[in-house]
């Protein structure tokens, strides 16, 4: 049994296995242009990696990342603004895959927390002056 | 300054404190769902994934009945636990089309061997660009896809057995 478990142990395969075939392309590979590879890094830093989810794609090694990353820059190379590649991955797969906080309303508190909290504290401020002068 | 207005900073903090220790008892759930749903499906156009047999085109998905396009690889295990239920819904008749990721030929030939054939047309997707285009994020995935080819529903992750009269449920409903 104990046997039966270690070669149980040693055959397990992760579940998250990874295919046979060599990274796409432009996975591990800067474009020849030196603008378009910075637009490229800049918008790639800012796109989830949906396997490993923490992470960027820039940063991530999984495989769907890297084929993340060759359509980016297959799509930058061929002249698409990042905006626009940001915007098609958003389409599909929502404001999540994206790091970067979009103006939607839904983010409308946290775009005016500054703006209430200083308001806040220059009242209380205000408070505290009148007080002491009377 | 009045009594309630200065209770107000700590509501405001005991709220927030709430709320995170809220968020952080409830399980949190990461699945990514296409946002593709009751749209058309994407247009693209695949090689056969298997030599011989025929590709896999958006416009074979519109075929005037519902239909499931299925994600698979023969490097995904939970494929290989979703393989007979699959050909179980092609006993009842179900049209399924499948998409194989980061595949080649020889290997794909090697799971049907093993595991069965259940498609009517494999699609190779090689660099997981159609993948993406349909927003879908592992294998195996399966669209549920009507007559006009729009994606009705998406299921994450294997079909296990309990979850075909549900499946078979969706293709009806979509009829």
């Amino acid at each position: 049994m104990r046997l039966f478990a270690a070669l149980a142990l040693i055959l397990a395969t992760p579940l998250l296995a990874q295919s046979n075939m060599p990274p796409s392309y432009w996975a591990y590979r800067q474009l020849p242009d030196a603008r378009q590879e910075a637009q490229a890094q800049a918008l790639m830093q800012e796109l989830r990696c949906l396997v490993c989810q923490g992470q960027s794609i820039a940063d991530s090694d999984a495989e769907l990342a890297g084929d993340m990353r060759d359509l980016v820059r297959r799509r930058i190379a061929a002249g698409e603004k990042p905006g626009e590649i940001r915007a098609w991955l958003i389409d599909r797969y929502g404001d999540w895959v994206s790091y970067r906080p979009s103006a939607a309303p839904i983010a409308w508190p946290l775009w005016a927390a500054p703006i209430v909290l200083l308001l806040f504290g220059a009242a209380m401020v205000a408070g505290r002056l009148k007080r002491t002068r009377s | 300054m009045s009594r309630a207005l200065r209770l107000l900073p700590i509501i405001f903090i005991v709220w927030v404190l709430g709320t995170f220790a809220w968020k952080l008892i409830q399980p949190s759930d990461t699945t990514i769902r296409s946002q593709l749903v009751n749209r058309d499906v994407p247009a693209f156009e695949l090689p056969a994934a298997l030599p011989g047999s025929p590709p896999l085109r958006s416009d074979d998905l519109a075929t005037g009945e519902p239909r499931l396009l299925n994600l698979f690889a023969s490097w995904c295990v939970p494929c290989i636990a979703e393989a007979p239920v699959l050909e179980d819904l092609q006993r009842r008749g179900v049209k399924i089309d499948g998409i194989a990721i980061r595949d080649t030929p020889s290997a794909v030939a090697a799971f049907f061997d093993r595991h069965g054939n259940p498609y009517v047309r494999i699609g190779s997707d090689r660099n997981s660009s159609v993948q993406l285009a349909m927003g879908s994020v592992g294998v195996p995935e399966t669209f549920i896809i009507d007559g006009k080819g729009v994606i009705r529903f998406q299921h994450i992750g294997p079909i296990k057995p309990e979850d075909v009269p549900g499946i078979m449920a969706r293709l009806e409903q979509v009829r």
